[in-house]
């Protein structure tokens, strides 16, 4: 049997060093102990996780797969409590003890909370660890729904319900690299934020002032507030924040806080255990302790009077202390140089080395351009790079952190620091540069890597090197470096994100690709493209643009549909499904009550209930009674389930109301028969209205009709729901006719160009109201083909009810069967 | 011992990559057929149901797999669920199970699982294990 080594802590450093054990030794016995209750994770996508860019079951560095497949003891949520360092054994907190020939502690660190007041309450949360982050969310989904529940009261004579409806805000206490990066997933999330920092400037580990005050400008931009020299000194409401108050006297609403005020090496049992620590573990260049066996890593370890706070030493440290643990060592660890990247959309932001340095013989180099927010500066000393900050254009990085680490001699190349050779971008770098600075991978091993498996896409890259995995900041880079390695053969992939993690390519590439090549299946598109069996995600998105592209000479295949097109009802809590039949611009006939009242009866229906669309639902039917329901209530789907055109909601207009301009009844109704069922990228519901007082609410619906003095004014964009988003106007039209042909333009755009689960509002700001109008109104081209193919999808459309006579897939409403004992 | 198989019913009776309820007292289980083509890496063996005559002498299939219709997040149907390779995903909330091992890839622990035995047409499943 091999030797056990004992790991504590099931973080991004154990299992690194994990990792490495295994491949120097693959019979070390490997026990892990981790005090979270989760499989090794990738702490650095958290900020993802919280800009909803990623879902935790993303995130996992290790599945319960290779824990198996390696023979590790693995004890999760299981705390170590202490080390018997005579008889080498550890305690976990059930009491349980476990004896080990190597000891790892590779615990990292926990937040630093600042001594505030009230930091206990409700809704005040760090940002660390995975329920941190799902706190955070569900605070920040809390917050909202708070607002709209006292939204709701009515009498409100001074205005407060209105501010509490706008209440939706947090405040994000620390200015550094986590606060900022948390404070812009929340931002993105339709939250108010504010940064509050204690020093004068933001980031100042990593930032001089100018570049501090530029990336305040940026943030301010995206709509975050900042606010220097303030240092919280309590946190107000009972039991849930309402507020923090400042030393300064200063009181902020909040309903959310989040504490991003740095971290603290968790040393505690390891200090009681006799082991040298300071700030943290004290390792020498082995990564050794001060007791013989016992070795640390990652966040927890200091060495040479340094801790980082980053990955891509853990990388280093990892490598060394295997090496040690093993016997195979030799190599030793010399120190990292802090690079870190700001992973925050829409900032470019890297800084190198070390700026606390303020010695007398350090030189600035500098260029500044403050319209265009760009600041590069690098601090130079006796002709060698120490550090630099690159604000709005990070390309140098690689190039420069080379010139620190290597310590070149930089006195002939002064004035090319700065600017490398732009125009041959990755060429210019060397082998050993690094591109992927969170997992410590140069460019030398990713070239190897496209020339040994034959990759030729980011994905490839990142599955055979783990490159881009972790931050993904490099992405670029690694599209450069592809780019010049393959030649022609590889074309950079646009900035459209991927349809999800099985296919590679965007919605749009996708959707070519199934022109070009005439896959007419989903089966056949996941043949073709997938790396993955194909998911929740990519399955329904690819139904959509077989139905899109081909109209009606496609494969529909259920298993690809989410159950609500599965059985054209929507499913609710417990199974059950909801009934909305289609009833034109709310236009009811007493018969058609009649009809529903007789179906709520006879099948003994939970709940009848007027929907905020205008009509009428039958809440939980079974499944099983779907198609006799459909049946004898003999009216159409109301696709209130589906991502498809829904309701169009309508007021009385000129047919009663004595201010009607317009008549909105009939032009809704005609517009709802017309649309009907259109599968859409998202749901889409529409409002006519028949004057200005806009009693259908048109302008905030996807499209939006309003009557005017001799017309119609057509809106695009409008969102109820989570973000409230008015619509814009795209065009005012003289007859109903034309709101209708116009509109009907409009959805077949956003039909082909709209991302799948993209509501228009979306789509709208995403393509920009002057693109849409020139698609629509001056390529003449385009918007010819746009109305043909709209007319061709139009005509193709069934009643998906109908197929409560004729299901289209085996035992579509039935189970398998019941066995009776 | 397995002479107590009863009939679940047939193949045919499940569309490839979806799932159906069989029903058995007031246990609902949910038997999917995993398309054959795409699945997951662990799933290319044989079809498992091409031995011949006697389902007392079969290997459970690993083209048809029964677990737990009910989600332990919040009892969400999982026979109405979206398959992805080996895994299924809860209809209400998302949470993912592997079919064959009834593990969730998250924090929901694991569902009870049942061999499923196929010959020829036929679907079995065991007795004694799911009533
Ligand atoms: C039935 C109804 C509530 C009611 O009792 O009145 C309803 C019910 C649901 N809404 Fe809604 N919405 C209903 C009107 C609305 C409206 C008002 C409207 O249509 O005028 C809105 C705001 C307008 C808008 O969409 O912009 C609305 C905004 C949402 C949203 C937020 C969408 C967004 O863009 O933020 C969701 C969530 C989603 O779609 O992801 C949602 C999702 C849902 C779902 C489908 C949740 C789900 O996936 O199961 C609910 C289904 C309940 C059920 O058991 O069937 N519902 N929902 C209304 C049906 C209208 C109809 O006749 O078709
Ligand atoms: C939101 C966020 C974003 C970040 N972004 C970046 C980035 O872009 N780039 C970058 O380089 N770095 C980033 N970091 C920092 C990076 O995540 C850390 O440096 C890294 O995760 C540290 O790894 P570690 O294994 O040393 O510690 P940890 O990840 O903290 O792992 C230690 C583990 O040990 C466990 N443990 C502790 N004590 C015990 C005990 N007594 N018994 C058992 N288990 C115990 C802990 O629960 C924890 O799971 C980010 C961090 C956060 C929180
Ligand atoms: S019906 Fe709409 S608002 Fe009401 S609970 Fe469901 S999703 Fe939320
Ligand atoms: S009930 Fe299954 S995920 Fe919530």
């Amino acid at each position: 049997m091999g030797k056990r080594l004992v790991v504590i802590g099931n973080g991004i450093a154990g299992i690194a060093t994990v990792d490495e054990v295994l491949r120097l030794d693959p019979d070390m016995q490997i026990s892990i102990f981790g005090k979270e209750r989760h499989f090794g994770y990738n702490r650095v996508l958290l900020s993802e996780v919280l800009a909803g860019k990623m879902g935790i079951d993303s995130i996992y560095l290790k599945n319960r797969d290779w824990y198996e497949k390696n023979n590790i003891d693995l004890h999760l949520g299981m705390k170590v409590v202490g080390i018997d360092t005579q008889n080498k054994k550890i305690t976990a907190e059930d009491g349980s003890a476990i004896s080990y020939d190597s000891l790892l502690v590779a615990t990292g660190s926990s937040s630093y909370i600042p001594p505030i007041k009230g930091v206990e309450k409700e809704g005040v949360f760090p940002f660390r660890n995975i329920e941190d982050t799902e706190g955070i969310l569900n605070g920040a989904r809390d917050s909202i729904y708070e607002g709209k529940i006292v939204a709701s009261v009515v009498y409100d004579p001074e205005g407060i319900m209105e501010k509490v409806r706008m209440s939706k805000k947090a405040i994000v206490i620390g200015g550094g690299l986590l606060g900022l990066e948390a404070a812009r997933a929340l931002s993105l999330h339709g939250v108010e934020v504010t940064i509050a920092h204690i020093m004068d400037r933001l980031m100042e580990q990593y930032l001089d002032e100018t570049a501090s005050h530029m990336l305040k400008k940026e943030l301010e931009r995206m709509g975050i507030r900042v606010l220097l020299n303030h240092e919280a000194a309590q946190i107000l409401g009972y039991p849930r924040v309402r507020g923090v108050s400042f030393s300064d006297g200063g009181i902020y609403d909040a309903d959310l806080v989040v504490i991003a005020a740095g971290i603290r090496p968790n040393i505690e049992f390891a200090r009681r255990s006799g082991i040298k620590v300071n700030k943290g573990i004290l390792v020498n260049d082995h990564m050794e302790t001060s007791v013989k066996d016992i070795y640390s890593v990652g966040e927890c370890a200091e060495h040479r009077d340094r801790t980082y706070g980053l990955v891509a030493p853990i990388m280093e440290q990892a490598k060394v202390a295997a090496g040690a643990i093993c016997g195979s060592g030799g190599a030793s660890y010399e120190g990292s140089i802090p690079a870190s990247i700001l992973k925050v959309m829409g900032i470019s932001l890297m800084s190198i080395g070390d700026f606390s340095d303020q010695s007398a013989d350090i030189e600035e180099i500098v260029y500044k351009d403050e319209s265009a927010s760009v600041y590069k500066k690098v601090l130079v000393r006796k002709d060698r790079v120490t550090g630099a900050i690159l604000l709005g254009d990070v390309n140098d990085g690689p190039r420069i952190l080379r010139l620190v680490k290597e310590g070149i001699d930089v006195s002939s190349m002064r004035t090319r620091i700065l600017f490398g050779d732009q125009a041959s971008g990755t060429a210019t770098m060397s082998e050993a540069d690094l591109v992927c600075r969170c997992l410590g991978i140069t460019k030398g091993m990713i070239v190897k890597a496209i020339e040994e498996h034959g990759i030729t896409s980011l994905n490839g890259v990142a599955k055979h090197t783990k490159a881009c995995t972790s931050c993904r900041g490099c992405s670029s880079l690694i599209e450069q470096i592809l780019q010049e390695a393959l030649g022609g053969d590889y074309s950079v992939e646009p900035k459209d994100p991927p349809l999800c993690s099985c296919i590679n390519l965007s919605q749009v590439e996708l959707r070519d690709k199934i022109i070009e090549k005439g896959l007419k299946s989903v089966k056949d598109v996941l043949i073709n493209f997938a790396t993955a069996p194909g998911c929740e995600k990519c399955k329904p998105a690819i139904s959509y643009l077989l139905n899109e592209v081909w109209i009606d000479g496609y494969e529909e295949d259920r298993s690809a549909r989410f159950i609500n097109d599965r059985v054209h009802a929507n499913i609710q809590k417990d199974g059950g499904f909801s009934v909305i039949p289609r009833i034109p611009g709310g236009v009811v006939t007493s018969e058609e009550l009649r009809k529903i009242a007789d179906v709520a009866d006879r099948y003994a229906v939970p709940m009848v209930k007027i929907t905020g669309g205008q009509r009428i639902s039958l809440f939980g039917v079974k499944k099983e009674q779907l198609p006799a329901i459909w049946s004898d209530l003999g009216m159409r789907s109301g696709h209130a389930y589906t991502k498809a055109v829904r309701t169009c909601k309508t007021c009385v207009g000129t047919q009663f109301c004595r201010f009607g301009l317009a008549d909105s009844i009939s032009l809704g109704v005609a517009m709802e028969s017309r649309f009907q069922g259109l599968a859409t990228p998202a749901k889409i519901k529409i409002g006519v209205s028949g004057c200005p007082r806009n009693c259908a609410e048109a302008t905030i619906k996807d499209i939006g009709v309003v009557g005017i003095q001799d017309g119609w004014e057509v809106y695009v964009g409008g969102n109820g729901g989570n973000r409230v988003r008015s619509a814009d106007l795209l065009v005012s039209v003289k007859s109903g006719d034309d709101a209708i042909r116009v509109s009907g333009l409009f959805l077949q755009y956003y039909r082909e160009d709209g991302r799948f689960g993209e509501r228009t509002s979306s789509f709208v700001e995403r393509v920009g109201m002057e693109k849409i109008k020139e698609t629509l109104f001056k390529d003449s081209l385009k918007n010819v083909r746009l109305g043909e193919r709209l007319d061709l999808s139009l005509a193709v459309l069934k009643d998906p009810w109908e197929e409560g006579s004729k299901p289209v897939a085996v035992r579509q409403f039935e189970e398998l069967g019941v066995y009776e004992g | 011992m397995k002479d107590k198989m009863i009939k679940a019913g047939k193949i045919s009776d499940i569309p490839e990559g979806e799932g159906r309820v069989f029903r058995s007292g007031r246990n609902e289980i949910a038997v999917f057929r995993l398309a054959a083509e795409i699945q997951g890496s662990s799933g290319q063996g044989s079809q498992g149901s091409r031995i011949p005559s006697n389902p007392r002498i079969l290997e459970p299939s690993s083209i048809v797999v029964a677990i737990d219709n009910r989600c332990p997040h919040h009892a969400g149907p999982l026979a109405d669920g979206i398959v992805s390779g080996d895994l299924v995903i809860c209809p209400l909330h998302g949470h993912k199970f592997n079919l064959k091992t009834g593990e969730s890839t998250g924090d929901e622990g694991k569902i009870k699982t049942y061999p499923v035995f196929v010959d020829g047409e036929e679907v079995f499943m065991e007795n004694d294990l799911i009533s």
